[in-house]
């Protein structure tokens, strides 16, 4: 790690800025990314597709999503509808994030199109684009936390530990998402989402934002015309008042962690959590091995972090653990925007493969 | 035409794939499912991924890394992030030997 007394100038995280073209010129756009040693015939096992843990972890959580919404509605006005809707808020609002995510790399279900509805339905209560967000994603997976070039970094620095803080209840996310949807909804493609998604797919994209923004139009209207805010208890409101497991877990995946690296063991960490958080989560706790082998369905990655946890960061034991390192971290970037942390290797790791980015200018304190 | 030589038979397993560089290119060398030899550019079309790194099911090879994927016997793109067809190449069993036409 190195800090220079440079005044810090923020730096431009959007894709059609100078950091773009200088992630390209670094060598750090579509680049080879470090991946630790796994044999053939054991990385094809654990990428092999199944429908079994998938189908039965939906119809548990779509099951589970009926029964706690119909116990909300039932008992809607008294205080036992407040632990119908804390069950019902997570399964909608944070559930629907892991749903998206795996279904949409197409390895939650070997039959693609139980992935395709799966993701559909979680797009929906996610309130991301299903077209546009595929490309945003897969173009994170390439790029992941390169400034210019991944769309999705979560922790821009110096971060706002505030907004982090509102995020718990969805602030500023559902303003964002939602006003995204909105303009695709009006036929606007911005030139960040261009550069990743294809001509061929803004027709789609369109069409799918008009969908959802009419789908939650309605339970607004719903509302209106019922004078109660139950509708939007049901759809929508939970990305409110049900997103914070999203937000406790995804905060964790690159916080704190280093910008503009090509191996994942520096910008991404695994944690160990309860079981509860890794249904909802579907495993993605183990994130550095879901970024080093992304085409491993949720249900083998505790196998495949066997495998190579000897080659990996030690992984926090918690997430209140992970946290206490993380806002560390975080609120050092808050002055010292190039701060990174560097995660401890184990002795039997191969070493941080540091030649594989360290052509990169040194970028703290610098625009 | 010109057939180069790969591997012998053996070294790929029925419905997987191998990386094959050749001339300063890079290809993916696939036995179907019922043994059969097909070849096809060795980068996937959407990022410069090596295909030989993913999983063959069926008729279909996918990307590592995004889920991209193609129809390894025709090249044809199946699912986003995919848009552009795999070039490929005729392949064959000749001798034991699987052979490419490059």
């Amino acid at each position: 790690m190195t800090m220079t007394d440079t005044p810090f100038v923020p730096r431009d995280y959007s894709l059609t800025g100078p950091e773009n073209a200088r992630a390209v010129a670094a060598g750090l756009a579509s680049a080879e990314w470090y991946h630790s040693d796994v044999p053939r015939k054991v990385m094809k096992d654990l990428m092999q597709r199944t429908d079994g843990p998938a189908i039965r972890d939906t119809i548990l959580w779509l099951g589970l999503l009926v029964v706690s919404g119909a116990g909300g509605v039932l008992t809607w006005g008294t205080w036992w509808a407040v632990p119908f809707f804390l069950v019902y808020g997570v399964l909608y609002g944070s559930a629907c994030d892991s749903r998206w995510h795996e279904c949409g790399h197409g390895t939650a279900f070997r039959t693609p199109w139980m992935n395709d509805v799966v993701y559909l339905i979680a797009s929906f209560m996610v309130m991301r684009n299903p077209v546009s967000w595929r490309w945003s994603h897969a173009r994170h997976h390439t790029d992941t936390i390169i400034v210019g070039r991944d769309p999705e970094i979560g922790h821009m620095r110096p971060p706002s530990l505030g907004m982090k803080a509102l995020a718990f209840v969805g602030i500023p996310d559902i303003w964002l998402h939602f006003r995204i949807l909105l303009r695709n909804a009006a036929g606007i493609i911005t030139p960040d989402e261009a550069d990743y998604l294809p001509e061929s797919e803004r027709g789609k994209a369109i069409f799918w934002a008009r969908v959802f923004v009419a789908i939650h139009l309605a339970a607004v209207v719903w509302a209106l015309v019922s004078w109660s805010i139950l509708p939007l208890m049901l759809i929508g409101g939970p990305r409110i008042y049900g997103t914070w497991h999203m937000v406790m877990t995804g905060l964790l995946q690159h916080g704190g962690l280093a910008e503009d690296v090509l191996d994942h063991r520096l910008n991404s960490r695994t944690v160990y959590m309860n079981p509860i958080s890794r249904w909802i989560y579907w495993n993605m706790n183990y994130h550095v091995e879901h970024h080093m082998f992304p085409m491993v369905p949720y249900h083998a990655l505790p196998r495949l972090h066997a495998i190579i946890k000897n080659d990996l960061p030690v992984p926090d034991p918690s997430i209140p653990v992970a946290y206490a390192w993380m806002i560390r971290a975080l609120w050092r970037q808050r002055h010292e925007p190039g701060y990174t942390m560097t995660p401890v290797l184990p002795p039997t790791a191969r070493p941080f493969r540091a030649e594989l980015h360290d052509h990169v200018p040194a970028r703290e304190g610098v625009a | 035409m010109t057939w180069v030589s790969v591997c012998p038979e053996g070294e790929i397993d029925p419905e997987d794939v191998i990386r094959f560089d050749h001339g300063g290119r890079t290809y993916a060398v696939y036995r179907s499912a019922a043994g059969e030899p097909f070849a096809t550019d060795g980068l996937c079309t959407h990022e410069k991924v090596h295909l030989s790194d993913g999983l063959v099911m069926d008729d279909t090879i996918e990307c590592p890394k995004h889920n991209g994927r193609f129809n390894y016997r025709t090249g044809a793109p199946l699912r986003a992030p995919v848009c552009v067809a795999l070039a490929t190449y005729p392949a064959r069993i000749n001798d034991g030997q699987i052979e490419v036409d490059l």
